[in-house]
C-alpha cells in the first residue's frame, strides 16, 4: 500500500496548493501582438506622437498664439526651420510659431479621433448587441434606423450643420459622434447574431440570468476583439474626415487649429518656397496614420489567430 | 403512489420557417419538432431519451425550460404547468431544472474563470450570498466532480473536454436542482471518456436523489444509465419502457432497427446478418407523413397506418404502433431486399 500512500500524498500535496492562476485567452492575444514587429512599430509610433501631443509644448520657446515680429512679412527667408531661434519647424504665414501650432494640431485631431471612435465604440456595441440580442422586430426597427441614417450623405449633412450653426469643436465632435457608430452598431450585431446561438448563451438563459446581463456578461466581452480592432482602425478614420473637414476651411476655428487646417494652409503656400509649412504635419499626420493602422492590423492577427 | 416529478403531456413545440427571400406576408411554413409528447418521470429517476439527430430531443429539452415557445402541458411535482408559466414566474423552477449541454467547451464562456462559470447560476438565483461563500460553494462543488480546486481561476481552453463537461456538471449542480436534463453531454467526448462522465453522473445522481432526463442519438450509451427509456422518432414517441424491458422485448419495429445496430461485444457478432436496415431517409419534419410517422420506413406497415396515427398504449410498457411485437423473419428478409435494391 505504499504506493497508493504516495499517490495520496501528492494528490493532497495538490490540492492544497494556491491556486493556480489561468491563463486568459487576452493574455494569449498580448503575446501574440507584442512578437508582431510591424504591430510593435505602430505602437512605439502612436506612442511618440501621443508625448509629442501630451510634453511638446514644455520644449516649445514661443507659444502657438504670438506672432514673430522679426520674421513677418519675409518668412521665406526668415522663417524657416532654425533651432537659433527657436522656430523648429519654421513659422506659418504669419509668423508664428510651426512647432507649438503642429502640437496643438496634434492634440486636436488625436482628441477628435479619440473620441470619435469612443463615441462609435460605446454606442455602437451596446446598440448592436442590444438588436442582435433581442432580434426579432426590436433588430428590424433598430436596423432600419441605421439603415435610413446611413442613407443620407453625411458629409453634405455634416458641412451644413457647420454651415447653419457655426463652426464650433462641440457641433464637430456632434457630428462626428453622430456618424461614427453606424457601421460599428451593424458590425457588432452581425457577430451578436452568431454568438447567440452558441450554447454558453443558451446555458445563460436556461439559469435565468436577465437579457442585459447576458449582454455585458457574455456577449459584449465575446466581442471585444472586433470592436478592438475596428475602433483602431476608425480613429484614423475620424481623423481623416475631420482633416478633410478642415481642409475645407470649415472645420475647427482659429486659433485652435487641426493637421487638417495646417495641411490646408501649408498646401495654399507651397508655391512661395515655403515647403516645411506643409510637410511637418503632413509627416505627423501620416505616421500616425500608418501606426494605427499597423496596430489594428496586429490586434487583429493577435486575436484571431486561426485567420492566418 | 407517488406524483411524477414532471408529469408532459401532449408537448408541441412547432417553428415557423420563413424561406428565405420571401415576402413578410408570405404564410411561413410549419415545421414540427416536436409533435405531442406523453411521458412522466419520477423523482429520483432516470430518463433515457433516444432518437436519430433531428428528430427533437434537444427541442423538446428546451421546450422543458422555456427557451423555446410550447403548448401542452408539463406539470411540476407541485402542480404548476411550467409550459404557461411567465418568465417571471419560471424564475423559480430555473433553479430546479438545470442543464448540461452537448459540446462542453462551446457551452463555457471562453472570456470567464472555472470559477465565474460554475458560479454563474448561484449568483443568478442567490445574489445576496457573500463572495467567500460563493467561493467556498463553488470550490466544494468542484471537488466533487472531480475537478482540483485550485484551477478556480483558470479558463475553459485550458481543460480538456471531459474536464470541461465535469465544469457543467458542476454549474448544473450548484444551486442543488431536482431535475438535470443532460442534452447528449457524452457525444462530443472520446469513448474512454464517455463512461467516466456517465460514472460520475450516476454517482452524483445516487448521492443528491437527482432526477435525470439523458438524451443521447444511440441506445448503447443510455442503456447503462437509464431507468426507462423513450425512444422518439420525428417529434413523436414511439416506445416508452423500463430499459430493461425495452432491450429485452422491444415492440416498436423503429426500436427494433435501432436496437439491431447496437454493436454487441461478441466474436460471434456479425453486424451484416443482425442489423434491419431503415429503407429511405428521415422524412423532412416541414413535412411528415400522414398517419404514423414511421411508416414511410417501416418493413411492417400497412394502409391503415397512413390514415391512422396510432396512439401510445397504456400501462408500464407503451408503444405507439398499429401492430407492435418482435418483427418476423420474414419480415427482416423484406426489410434487407428493399435497402439492396
Ligand atoms: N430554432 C429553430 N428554428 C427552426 N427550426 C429548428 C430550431 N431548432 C430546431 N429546429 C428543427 O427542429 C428539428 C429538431 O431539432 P433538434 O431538437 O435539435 O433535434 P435533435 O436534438 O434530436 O438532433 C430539426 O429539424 C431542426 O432543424
Ligand atoms: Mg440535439
Amino acid at each position: 500500500m505504499i504506493i497508493e500512500q504516495s499517490k495520496m500524498q501528492s494528490l493532497a500535496a495538490r490540492m492544497s496548493k494556491d491556486e493556480v492562476k489561468g491563463r486568459s485567452p487576452w493574455a494569449d492575444a498580448r503575446k501574440r501582438f507584442f512578437r508582431n514587429k510591424a504591430a510593435m512599430a505602430g505602437l512605439i509610433i502612436l506612442i511618440l506622437v501621443g508625448l509629442f501631443a501630451i510634453f511638446g509644448n514644455s520644449f516649445a520657446v514661443w507659444s502657438n498664439e504670438e506672432l514673430d515680429f522679426n520674421v513677418m512679412g519675409q518668412v521665406t527667408t526668415m522663417g524657416m526651420p532654425s533651432l537659433e531661434n527657436g522656430h523648429y519647424f519654421g513659422t506659418d504665414d504669419l509668423g508664428r510659431d510651426l512647432y507649438s501650432r503642429t502640437v496643438q494640431g496634434t492634440q486636436i485631431s488625436l482628441m477628435v479621433g479619440i473620441v470619435g471612435a469612443a463615441i462609435a465604440v460605446i454606442v455602437g456595441t451596446l446598440y448592436g448587441a442590444t438588436a442582435g440580442y433581442f432580434g426579432g422586430r426590436t433588430d428590424q426597427l433598430m436596423m432600419r434606423a441605421v439603415d435610413i441614417l446611413m442613407s443620407i450623405p453625411y458629409m453634405f449633412v455634416l458641412i451644413l450643420l457647420l454651415v447653419m450653426f457655426g463652426r464650433s469643436m462641440s457641433m464637430l465632435f456632434l457630428g462626428i459622434g453622430l456618424i461614427s457608430w453606424l457601421d460599428m452598431s451593424r458590425i457588432v450585431r452581425g457577430q451578436t447574431l452568431s454568438l447567440k446561438n452558441r450554447e454558453f448563451i443558451e446555458a445563460a438563459r436556461a439559469t435565468g440570468v436577465p437579457g442585459w446581463k447576458i449582454i455585458i456578461r457574455h456577449i459584449v466581452p465575446n466581442l471585444l476583439g472586433v470592436v478592438a480592432v475596428y475602433a483602431t482602425l476608425l480613429v484614423p478614420l475620424m481623423i481623416l474626415t475631420e482633416s478633410f473637414i478642415s481642409f475645407l476651411g470649415l472645420g475647427v476655428q482659429e486659433p485652435l487649429t487641426s493637421w487638417g487646417a495646417l495641411i490646408s494652409e501649408g498646401a495654399g503656400t507651397i508655391n512661395y518656397g515655403t515647403l516645411w509649412q506643409l510637410a511637418f504635419p503632413l509627416f505627423f499626420f501620416c505616421i500616425t496614420l500608418f501606426g494605427f493602422f499597423f496596430v489594428g492590423d496586429g490586434l487583429r492577427d493577435a486575436l484571431d489567430p486561426k485567420e492566418r | 403512489m407517488t406524483r411524477p416529478l414532471l408529469d408532459v403531456r401532449d408537448l408541441r413545440v412547432t417553428f415557423q420557417i420563413q424561406s428565405s427571400g420571401a415576402m413578410p406576408w408570405h404564410k411561413p411554413k410549419q415545421l414540427r419538432a416536436v409533435g405531442g409528447v406523453d411521458f412522466t418521470l419520477n423523482p429520483g429517476e432516470t430518463l433515457g431519451i433516444v432518437g436519430e439527430s433531428g428528430c427533437g430531443k434537444s427541442t423538446l429539452a428546451r421546450a422543458l425550460i422555456g427557451l423555446v415557445p410550447a403548448t401542452g402541458k408539463a406539470e411540476w411535482i407541485d402542480g404548476k404547468d411550467l409550459i404557461s408559466l411567465s418568465p417571471r414566474q419560471m424564475m423559480k423552477y430555473r433553479s430546479d431544472i438545470q442543464m448540461v449541454f452537448q459540446d462542453p467547451l462551446a457551452s463555457l464562456n471562453p472570456r470567464m474563470t472555472v470559477g465565474q462559470i460554475i458560479a454563474e447560476p448561484l449568483t443568478t438565483h442567490h445574489p445576496n450570498l457573500k463572495r467567500a461563500e460563493v467561493k467556498e460553494r463553488v470550490k466544494a462543488m468542484m471537488e466533487k466532480v472531480g475537478l482540483l480546486p485550485n484551477q478556480i481561476n483558470r479558463y475553459p481552453h485550458e481543460f480538456s473536454g471531459g474536464q470541461c463537461q465535469r465544469i457543467g456538471i458542476a454549474r448544473a449542480l450548484i444551486v442543488e436542482p431536482k431535475l438535470i436534463i443532460c442534452d447528449e453531454p457524452v457525444s462530443a467526448l472520446d469513448v474512454s471518456i464517455q463512461a467516466q462522465v456517465i460514472n460520475l453522473l450516476i454517482r452524483l445522481q445516487k448521492e443528491l436523489g437527482l432526477s435525470l432526463v439523458f438524451i443521447a442519438h444511440d441506445l448503447s450509451v443510455v442503456k447503462h444509465i437509464s431507468d426507462r427509456v423513450m425512444v422518439l422518432y420525428l417529434g413523436k414517441v414511439m416506445e416508452i419502457a423500463s430499459s430493461d424491458d425495452l432491450y429485452a422485448h422491444p415492440q416498436h419495429p423503429y426500436t427494433q432497427a435501432l436496437l439491431s445496430a447496437v454493436p454487441v461485444p461478441d466474436p460471434d457478432y456479425d453486424p451484416v446478418a443482425s442489423v434491419v436496415p431503415l429503407k429511405g431517409d428521415l422524412p423532412s419534419p416541414l413535412n411528415p407523413p400522414s398517419g404514423c410517422v414511421f411508416r414511410t420506413r417501416c418493413p411492417r406497415a400497412e394502409a391503415r397506418c397512413a390514415t391512422e396515427a396510432p396512439a401510445l398504449s397504456l400501462g408500464d410498457h407503451q408503444v405507439a404502433c398499429h401492430f407492435p411485437g418482435p418483427l418476423t423473419e420474414t419480415e427482416i428478409a423484406r426489410a434487407r431486399r428493399t435497402e439492396a435494391a
